[in-house]
């Protein structure tokens, strides 16, 4: 390993096995994943999950219990704080209460003893377009003033990895959707590795290159977020992100590249490379089959059932129509028992369905994805729903 | 043009609150400084009059002993204070004072932030016993600085091994003694505030300080410090003041060579009955106070205090 100053590393940033006990309670397990040095990566999962802890062990605010975390080729596991080129954008900021927001921006450029500090001030408040309140204290501005100017005086340093633990958690709605187009930008214009920790999954979507999925110290996934919404690899995902239809089948034969499942509703195709990783879908194994409520169409039984119908169908009624103007939200009871939710873009093709009517259900098999059957099938819903938007 | 005037005339109208609860509202806050500001003239205002008058009086001619006449004899400051009997005390007081209040600070400020930091579950327990010695009388602690300090104590015993007090030297009575007294007895009054100041310090500034590439001494210097100012402001000046107007410590740990200006009013009070010096002194030692109060708190408070 290079016997590189470990304050001027840079690179990707890598956790190795990296794991956080506090007593016998494991916060943060076995984790490892690696950040593209200039990336926004997003840390997403509920509250509790492990996500600050993470970031700490990372700023060197807490010692893992196991693992390691490199930048590039430094090794910086147990390195001090002021030592690593790693800044911090705190949940509630912690500004300096007693120094103007100069001061506090100025702060680690100080304590490096950089030379033009004046300048690179200047030039960080003018990013976040804050250079009007340089002289004032942090109590006199406003919350989404404070917010960049936490902002401001991480990325003042220039970091090889700034940390955002829930930057925007305390803002209203609308300054929060403003906010993320900023930190967006200003990621762009910076070009620093960003670790952003969210519990929005909105957030995350909207703003990260890759999302990594964390639930219970563990990450359940990672990938850019159209595939996580697209393929999600566990229940947990399947929920959290987004809304997800999840029903238990049986896998009646392999024909090619398809696999044939059947449940109380019927029989329906599948693509193989929709299957997640590990799932075993030899004949007669039972496996969870999901498909987003915005993927299924929704049409009169009637009408349908003159047609042949492509793709995978199931027939039901509507027990509830809820009109929400761009789209209508139906619940569907099907044959089999299943409950199934469904999107429908208003494209005035039925007019509305009326509670009560019978309608089939298909979708395109490759829309669907198939998972491992010994998951909690609720696992994520609440937490998922709780905090979107 | 008029319609808008008269619509604006009836917000205005409504805007404005019914006169009865304003007048009422106007008042409340007088009222409830009443008892507050009766305390403070009968209690205080009132004796400062008394004291000022009696600093003016002058011994009625041929009278007893402490019987004085209400003159205006601005002659008894100017005796007073040219008088080395007087003022070479009242120049030590402040010296010992002084000294005792950097001392209380220093002793204080590591146990506030002991407390507040790095107790755990113990600190409870820890502030208990900074406040504890309260439950003895102030007398009977002072009293037994002396057998603490005697020369055949542990103290001296120890302080003669090293070699820092000599075979027949010691420390009781000395100004040592005294200033230690001083120190002692004023330091719960110095580490408590600091503790509140500390403990309101939020530990998550100092992790954002030591993210910005403090160590942990700039840190403290930098962060800690400044914003634990308040109680080291209270501290001192709950130290220094008491501790510039005592005159038990130097009585009961001092010689006379150590007398405060506090052991001069005592003894012109009740031994020699000379009540206008008496009131001088006591005028000028507040003076002085004050003086020196409003120019550390001005000196301090305009550096950041929060
Ligand atoms: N210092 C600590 N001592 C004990 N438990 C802790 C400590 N810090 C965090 N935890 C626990 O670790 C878990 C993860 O916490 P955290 O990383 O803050 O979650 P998140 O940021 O995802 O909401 C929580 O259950 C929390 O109670
Ligand atoms: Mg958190």
């Amino acid at each position: 390993m290079a016997k590189a100053d470990v304050t001027q590393a840079e690179g990707d940033l890598h956790l190795e096995r990296l794991t956080k006990q506090f007593g016998d309670f494991v916060a943060v397990h076995d984790l490892s994943l690696v950040v593209p040095q200039g990336s926004f990566f997003a840390l997403l999962g509920p509250s509790g999950c492990g996500k600050t802890t993470t970031l700490r062990m990372v700023a060197g605010l807490e010692d893992p219990t196991a693992g390691t975390i490199r930048i590039g080729d430094t090794e910086i596991t147990h390195q001090k704080p002021y030592r690593r080129p790693v800044n911090t954008v705190f949940q509630n900021y912690a500004l300096f209460p007693h120094m103007t927001i100069y001061d506090n921006v100025a702060f680690g450029l100080k304590r490096r003893g950089v030379k033009d500090v004046k300048q690179q001030v200047a030039d960080a408040l003018d990013l976040i377009q804050l250079s009007q309140v340089a002289q004032r204290k942090p109590a006199q501005l406003s919350g989404g003033q404070q917010q960049r100017v936490a902002l401001a005086r991480a990325i003042v340093n220039r970091p090889a990895v700034l940390l955002l633990d829930e930057p925007l958690g305390a803002l209203d709605l609308k300054l929060r959707r403003q906010m993320q187009l900023e930190l967006k930008r200003i990621q762009t214009e910076v070009g620093l590795t960003f670790i952003h920790v969210t519990h929005d999954q909105e957030e995350a979507m909207t703003m990260a290159d890759s999302v990594a999925v964390m639930n219970n110290g563990i990450i359940e996934q990672l990938g850019p977020p159209t595939e996580l919404y697209e393929s999600p690899q566990t229940v947990f995902v399947a929920n959290f992100l987004g809304q997800s239809n999840l029903f238990q089948a049986t896998v009646k034969e392999t024909d090619g590249e398809e696999i044939v499942l059947e449940d109380p509703d019927g029989m329906f195709r599948m693509p193989k490379k929709r299957v997640a990783a590990g799932v075993d879908t030899s004949t007669g194994r039972k496996v969870l089959v999901g498909v987003r409520p915005e993927k299924i169409s929704i049409g009169p039984l009637a009408e349908a059932a003159a047609a042949p119908t492509d793709g995978n169908y199931v027939d039901g009624v509507i027990e509830n129509a809820s009109f929400l103007g761009v789209s209508t939200q139906y619940q569907v009871r099907t044959e089999g028992g299943e409950h199934i939710d469904v999107f429908a873009q208003n494209l005035d093709v039925h007019g509305l369905l009326a509670h009560g009517a019978e309608v089939r259900l298909t979708w395109r098999p490759h829309h669907g994805f198939v998972l491992a059957p010994d998951q909690d099938i609720h696992a994520g819903v609440e937490v998922g729903a709780g905090v979107s938007g | 043009m008029a319609i808008a005037q008269a619509i604006g005339d009836t917000i205005e109208d409504q805007r404005t609150p019914p006169p009865d609860p304003k007048k009422r509202g106007r008042f409340t806050p007088y009222l409830l400084l009443l008892p507050g500001m009766l305390w403070l003239a009968i209690f205080f205002a009132v004796p400062l009059i008394f004291l000022f008058s009696t600093s003016l009086q002058t011994p009625v001619a041929g009278g007893e002993v402490g019987e004085f006449e209400q003159t205006f004899n601005f002659g008894n400051y100017v005796e007073t204070l040219t008088d080395e009997y007087y003022y070479v005390p009242l120049f030590r007081s402040f010296i010992y004072s002084g000294i005792a209040t950097v001392l209380a600070l220093l002793i204080g400020y590591p146990l506030a932030y002991m407390i507040a930091f790095k107790s755990g579950r113990w600190r409870n327990l820890l502030l208990v016993m900074v406040i504890a010695p309260f439950f003895v009388s102030f007398l009977l602690r002072t009293i037994a600085w002396r057998q603490i300090l005697a020369d055949e104590g542990v103290v001296v015993g120890a302080l003669r091994v090293i070699g820092l007090v000599g075979d027949t030297g010691g420390i009781y009575p000395s100004a040592l003694a005294v200033i230690t007294g001083l120190t002692y007895n004023f330091l719960p009054f110095m580490t408590l505030p600091i503790y509140a100041s500390l403990e309101r310090v939020d530990p998550r500034l100092i992790e954002a300080g030591r993210d910005l590439y403090a160590k942990p001494f700039t840190g403290f210097r930098k962060i800690t410090w400044p914003l634990s100012m308040p109680g080291v402001v209270a501290g001192t000046l709950l130290t220094f003041i008491p501790a510039a107007g005592d005159y038990v410590n130097a009585e009961l740990l001092g010689t006379g060579k150590n007398s405060m200006i506090g052991n001069r009013i005592q003894y012109e009070f009740f031994n020699v009955r000379d009540y206008p010096t008496m009131a001088v002194l006591s005028f000028v030692l507040m003076a002085c106070i004050l003086t020196i109060v409003l120019v550390y708190v001005r000196r301090v408070g305009s550096d950041d205090l929060v």
